[in-house]
């Protein structure tokens, strides 16, 4: 075969890709416009805002705790041993209270939130459309994304700040632990020098960061289901998409949102 | 002069990506009487069904309820007047069968009180051949033949003046199917509803029946009083209502 045959298939598959990629962007952007154009619209569904609440914020609260006392314990560890190398053991508080707040806290608090809920939110939707309970709704007179998929975006964008908030407290206490009991810190220098270090901007910044990566974990599940394929196989498939583009787009936006708070 | 159809399709098209599903298909049911829609699985009846309702749009075609155009119609007030029985139940498995069946009347404009719904979810279920002990139970706890019914004490729900069934009796036992049948065509009678069914079962075809519609081909081949069909003189329909094998509709398709 000519190798200069492959120059045109190979420029006709980063055609298709080119469009196959715009064409998801222009449908998420429909789609997350329609979200957003049903949140302030009546009617409202005030009980199934407050299961999702229930569901997306407090069932997750010990992933995320769990997540963050763990790393804010290796956290200490690290910074101590690293801070040893040029004599600076003592940034040990400072450095794990910022680490934590500003963005270990909401990236890995939003990236378990999203395994656990993008997941759960595809995998229900999709579903529920393969099973015909969405085509149902609409029969039903209820608009699918007034009572599926708004109580579910704003739930997680409300229910994300607040956990990442606990979260930085229990990571915070994780590296306090260590360094109380492994770095043989004195407990109230290390308080004195977290409280001391730690800037209102800094929380506010990582709790900002929290929302944006709420309303982003819920809308790929809720896009990646209301637009599931057919049977089992579509239905792995969209919970598949929900993680993992929830996953990509909050590191994404973590850093644009570091990069703007910088 | 003959009253203006409840429902009337005229010309319409519809494909996905290049596969052609509904290639002018035309048919109208008048006020109060029941058609049903025969053909072979894949030939686009889900799909009439789905654009009549708005949840597919057609790409060309006419669709008029009581004489106006599907996109000049106040679809909410079409819907509050509308219920479906759909193949598989469509059950909402969160909410218990008593909540599944007063849903429309829980969430809609002025909304019942719990109470109320309740007790008129229990009314419907009880027209339906439910006890009341079914109304608090899940979906997932009832059989085949129950999700039927919940699903039609559901569509019945607000004394619809249309109503759609799709494949009504699949996947049900012959007893069960019977009784599904029997009560489809007691309700549509009783509430002088107008009804469209879609199903490959001739048993239910006669059933519940005024007219008969047959598609395939993405056109309406046949359309006729129930009574009509074995005279029709079309091949494909008496290939279909026979069962036979051998003649035009291909087996394998």
């Amino acid at each position: 075969m000519n190798p200069l045959a492959i120059v045109p298939l190979f420029l006709a598959s980063i055609g298709r890709s080119t469009l196959g990629l715009l064409g998801v962007i222009g449908r998420l952007a429909i789609f997350t416009a329609e979200t957003l154009s049903h949140v302030l619209r009546p009617p409202f569904y005030p009980v199934e805002l407050g299961h999702q609440l229930l569901r997306i914020g407090y069932f997750s609260l010990p992933v995320v705790g769990m997540t963050t006392l763990f790393t804010g314990a290796a956290l200490a560890l690290q910074i101590y041993a690293g801070g040893a190398r040029f004599s600076a053991e003592t940034v040990v508080p400072s450095i794990v209270a910022i680490g934590i707040v500003r963005e270990l806290g909401p990236v890995l608090g939003g990236l378990m939130v999203a395994g656990r809920v993008s997941s759960s939110i595809a995998a229900e939707l999709g579903t529920m459309r393969v099973t015909e309970q969405i085509d149902a709704l609409t029969t039903l007179s209820t608009n699918p994304f007034k009572y599926l998929i708004v109580p579910r975006v704003v739930a997680a964008t409300l229910a994300l700040p607040v956990l990442v908030a606990i979260g930085d407290i229990i990571g915070v206490l994780g590296g306090y632990l260590v360094g109380i009991g492994r770095l043989g810190f004195d407990p109230g220098a290390y308080i004195k020098n977290t409280l001391d270090f730690l800037e209102p901007a800094d929380v506010t910044s990582g709790l900002v960061k929290a929302a944006v990566f709420g309303f982003l974990l819920a809308l790929m599940g809720c896009y990646h289901g209301y637009n599931s394929g057919r049977g089992a196989r579509g239905v792995g498939q969209a919970t598949t998409n929900a993680v993992v583009s929830a996953s990509i787009l909050i590191l994404a936006a973590n850093y644009l949102l570091t990069e703007a708070f910088f | 002069m003959a009253p203006t159809p409840k429902i009337a399709i005229e010309d319409v098209w519809k494909a996905f990506g290049d596969k052609t599903v509904l290639a002018g298909v035309s048919l109208s049911v008048a006020p109060g009487r029941s058609l049903v829609i025969i053909g072979g699985s894949g030939t686009g009846k889900s799909v009439t069904l789905k654009c009549i309702l708005g949840i597919e749009r057609a790409d060309r075609g006419s669709i008029r309820i009581d004489g106006t155009e599907l996109e000049r119609i106040d679809r909410r007030a079409f819907l509050r007047h509308f219920g479906m029985l759909f193949q598989g139940g469509a059950l909402f498995d969160s909410l218990p069968v008593w909540h599944n069946v007063a849903f429309r009347l829980r969430h809609g404009r002025q909304p019942m009180s719990r109470r109320d719904a309740r007790d008129l979810a229990i009314e419907k279920l009880r027209r339906v051949g439910l006890g009341p002990e079914t109304a608090d139970l899940y979906p997932a706890e009832l059989s085949g033949g129950m999700q039927k019914r919940v699903g039609l004490a559901r569509a019945i729900a607000t004394d619809p003046e249309v109503i759609f069934f799709d494949e009504p009796t699949s996947g049900l036992d012959p007893i069960m199917a019977g009784v599904i049948n029997e009560l489809i065509r007691e309700l549509v009678t009783e509430m002088g509803a107008t009804a469209i069914t879609i199903t490959h079962d001739m048993t239910t075809v006669h059933s519940v029946a005024d007219e008969v519609a047959m598609l395939h081909g993405g056109v309406i081949r046949w359309q006729g009083p129930v009574a009509g069909m074995e005279a029709s003189g079309d091949p494909y329909l008496d290939q279909f209502i026979h069962g036979r094998a051998e003649g035009p509709i291909a087996a394998v398709r």
